[in-house]
C-alpha cells in the first residue's frame, strides 16, 4: 500500500506550518477590531437611552443628547440618495445594457475608480468650490448632500453593475426575439430580475453616505445648532461630525459621552451592513438561474 | 423579394417597397420611449467622467491664484516651514508629504503582511462556513466610518500607548499608522482575494495532479498567477492611506515635525486641509494654498489609481 515517503511528510508538515501562520494573521486582523468594539460598547452602551436618542444636546454639548445630529443625518443621506440613486444605476444601466467595449467605456470606468479612490477632504474640497460657492447653495444641507452623492456614486454603480451582469444573457435575447424594445427588455425582464441586488447596493450606500465626515465639515454640516433642520437650504448637525467636535473641539466633555456617540454612529452603519449581506445571502439562496 | 426595413429591422415579402416603408414604420411611443431612455442612461453614464473633471476643474479653480502667484515649487517640496499664518508667510509642504509618508508606509508595513495572509486564508485554506463567516468579518470591518477610528486612536490608542512605551504623547506615528492599517487591511483582503479567486481553477486541479501539496500549489501555481491584482490590492491600499483624512487628524498628534522615530507626532496633507479650511477667509492666499494641497493630492491619488487600474489590466490581456 502507498505510505507516505520522508518528503511527503516534510510537505505536509510545511503546509500545516503556513496554514497555521495564514490563519494566525487573519485572526490578529480581525481581533484588535472585535476588542476595540467591545471597548466601545463597554464604554457607551451604558450611555444610550431613549432620552439620549430624542433630546438635544445641551451645557455647551457636554449634556443631553443627540437627536439634532440624528436627523441631520437622516436628512442628508436622503437627499443625497435622491442624486446619486437615479444617476447611478443610469450609469450602471449604460454600462451594463449599451456600453460597446471602447475608449468611452474605458474612460468611464477609469473615472469611476477615480471617483471612489480620490481622498474624501478632495471631495470636500470640490463641494466648497462647485456647491457651496459656485452655485451659491451656500453651507446647506443641499451642498453637502451633493458633495456626498458624486463620493458615493461609484458603490451605487458598481453594485448595480454587478447584478444587471448577473442575469443571465439569454434572457435577454429571448425577450428581443419577440421584437422587444430595449427599453422594454430592460424594463420588463432585466430590472425585475436585479431589483433586490441594486437594493442591496442602495443599502450599502447608506451606510457609506452616514459614516462620512471630511466632505460634510466644509459644506453644510456645523458644529451645534440647537433646532432641527426645516428644509434643504439649512446647515444641519450629523452624526459624524458631532463625534469629531465632543471628542476635539469641545472641552470638559464627560469621558463617556463621545463613547456613546460612537457605538450609536457604528450601529447604524454595521446595521445596514448586515442588512445588505443578509439581503444578498436570502438572495443567493432563491436565485432561479 | 424581400425588402428589409432597417428602421423597424423587418423583413417585407411583396408590394412596393415605399408603400411598405411608411406601413412599417414603427416610430411609435415605444420607439421614442426607448431612444429617450438610452440618452438619458448615456447621460448618467458620462456622468462619472463629468464629476470626475469637475472635481479637478473646481479644485484648479480655486487653487490657480496660489500656483500662478506666490507659489514656489523649491519651497513646497523643499520647506518643512508651513505657516500660512505668520506675519510673512510661508508654505512649506516637505513635512506634511512627510507625515502622510510616514503614517503610510507604517500603516503598509503592518497591513500588507496581514491582509496578503488572511486573503490567502481566506481564499486558498478557509472552506465552507468559516470562509463565509470571515469574509462577511472583513466586509463589515471595512464599513467602520473613519472618525470612528480617529476616535479609537484618540480614546483608546492614545492612552495605551503611553502607557505601554512610557511616552509622553500618544498621538504619533506609531497610533495612526496602526490606526491606518487596521482601516487599510480589509479593503486590500477583500480585492487581494478577488484576484486569489480570478486564477481558474484548471491551474490547481493541474497542480495538484502532478502530486504537489496545497502550499506548494498555493506558493507555485496561485499567487505567480495573482501577482498583478496582489500589487494593485497594495496599491489600492496605500491610495487609501494617503487620502485618509480624519482618522489621521485625530491619531496623529497633528504638529508639524519631521519624525525621528514612531513615537514622534506629525501632520498630514488630508489633515491639514480639514483642520485649517474653516478658519481662511474664502479667496486669501492660505485659502488658495489649501487648495493647491488638494491638487496635489488629487494627482497623485489619480496616478496611484491609473497604476492600479493598469497593472490589473495587464492580467486580462494574458
Amino acid at each position: 500500500m502507498f505510505e507516505a515517503t520522508e518528503l511527503n511528510r516534510k510537505n505536509q508538515k510545511t503546509e500545516r506550518l503556513w496554514r497555521l501562520l495564514f490563519l494566525m494573521m487573519t485572526v490578529l486582523l480581525i481581533l484588535p477590531v472585535l476588542i476595540i468594539l467591545g471597548v466601545l460598547i463597554y464604554h457607551g452602551g451604558p450611555m444610550i437611552t431613549i432620552d439620549f436618542l430624542f433630546t438635544e444636546p445641551t451645557n455647551g454639548m457636554t449634556a443631553g443628547g443627540i437627536l439634532p445630529a440624528l436627523v441631520g443625518t437622516v436628512w442628508l443621506v436622503a437627499v443625497a440618495l435622491l442624486v446619486s440613486v437615479p444617476i447611478g444605476i443610469a450609469a450602471a444601466l449604460y454600462l451594463s445594457e449599451y456600453a460597446a467595449d471602447n475608449w468611452l467605456t474605458r474612460s468611464i470606468n477609469l473615472a469611476i475608480i477615480n471617483l471612489a479612490g480620490v481622498p474624501s477632504i478632495v471631495h470636500a474640497l470640490f463641494g466648497v468650490g462647485a456647491f457651496v460657492l459656485f452655485f451659491r447653495f451656500g453651507t446647506s444641507i443641499l451642498a453637502a448632500s451633493l458633495t456626498l452623492a458624486i463620493m458615493t456614486l461609484p458603490v451605487v454603480i458598481v453594485a448595480t453593475r454587478e447584478s444587471l451582469q448577473a442575469v443571465p444573457h439569454a434572457f435577454r435575447e429571448a425577450c428581443w426575439n419577440m421584437g422587444a424594445s430595449r427599453w422594454q427588455t430592460i424594463r420588463h425582464v432585466v430590472l425585475p430580475n436585479s431589483v433586490s441586488g441594486i437594493l442591496t447596493g442602495v443599502i450599502l450606500e447608506v451606510s457609506r453616505t452616514a459614516g462620512e465626515t471630511a466632505p460634510i465639515m466644509f459644506t453644510g454640516a456645523a458644529f451645534f445648532l440647537p433646532f432641527l433642520p426645516q428644509s434643504v437650504f439649512d446647515q444641519t448637525m450629523a452624526m459624524s461630525l458631532h463625534l469629531f467636535v465632543i471628542s476635539t473641539q469641545v472641552p470638559g466633555v464627560p469621558e463617556n459621552l463621545p463613547f456613546g456617540v460612537a457605538l450609536v454612529l457604528i450601529s447604524m452603519v454595521l446595521a445596514m451592513n448586515a442588512l445588505s449581506i443578509a439581503f444578498r445571502m436570502v438572495l443567493r439562496g432563491r436565485k432561479k438561474w | 423579394m424581400g425588402v428589409w426595413n432597417f428602421r423597424s429591422g423587418t423583413l417585407a415579402m411583396s408590394g412596393s417597397p415605399q408603400d411598405l416603408g411608411a406601413q412599417l414604420d414603427r416610430r411609435d411611443l415605444a420607439w421614442f420611449v426607448d431612444k429617450a431612455v438610452q440618452a438619458l442612461v448615456f447621460l448618467g453614464g458620462v456622468s462619472a467622467i463629468v464629476f470626475i473633471l469637475g472635481i479637478f476643474v473646481f479644485i484648479t479653480k480655486e487653487g490657480f491664484g496660489f500656483i500662478a502667484g506666490r507659489f514656489d515649487i523649491v519651497e513646497f517640496f523643499g520647506s518643512t516651514r508651513w505657516r500660512p499664518t505668520s506675519e510673512q508667510p510661508t508654505y512649506g509642504a516637505l513635512a506634511l508629504i512627510v507625515g502622510t509618508a510616514s503614517v503610510t508606509g507604517l500603516a503598509m508595513l503592518v497591513a500588507v503582511p496581514f491582509s496578503l495572509g488572511a486573503a490567502i486564508y481566506i481564499g486558498e485554506f478557509a472552506q465552507g462556513r468559516t470562509r463565509e463567516v470571515l469574509k462577511i468579518l472583513v466586509e463589515l470591518l471595512a464599513a467602520i466610518p473613519s472618525v470612528v477610528w480617529g476616535f479609537i486612536g484618540l480614546s483608546i490608542m492614545n492612552p495605551l500607548i503611553i502607557r505601554l512605551f512610557d511616552v509622553p504623547v500618544g498621538l504619533n506615528v506609531l497610533n495612526s499608522g496602526f490606526i491606518l492599517g487596521l482601516m487599510a487591511a480589509p479593503i486590500m483582503t477583500t480585492i487581494a482575494e478577488d484576484s486569489l479567486k480570478a486564477v481558474p481553477d484548471t491551474y490547481r486541479e493541474a497542480a495538484e495532479a502532478l502530486g504537489a501539496t496545497r502550499w506548494q500549489v498555493i506558493r507555485r501555481v496561485v499567487i505567480p498567477a495573482a501577482r498583478n491584482g496582489l500589487v494593485a490590492a497594495v496599491l489600492l491600499g496605500v491610495g487609501r492611506g494617503f487620502g485618509e483624512t480624519m482618522a489621521v487628524l485625530m491619531a496623529s498628534g497633528h504638529s508639524i515635525n519631521l519624525p525621528t522615530s514612531v513615537f514622534d507626532s506629525v501632520r498630514a496633507l488630508t489633515a491639514t486641509i480639514a483642520a485649517e479650511l474653516g478658519e481662511t477667509a474664502v479667496g486669501s492666499e492660505h485659502y488658495r494654498a489649501l487648495f493647491t494641497l488638494g491638487i496635489f493630492l488629487f494627482v497623485v491619488t489619480f496616478i496611484i489609481n491609473l497604476t492600479a487600474d493598469l497593472v490589473i489590466r495587464g492580467i486580462r490581456k494574458k
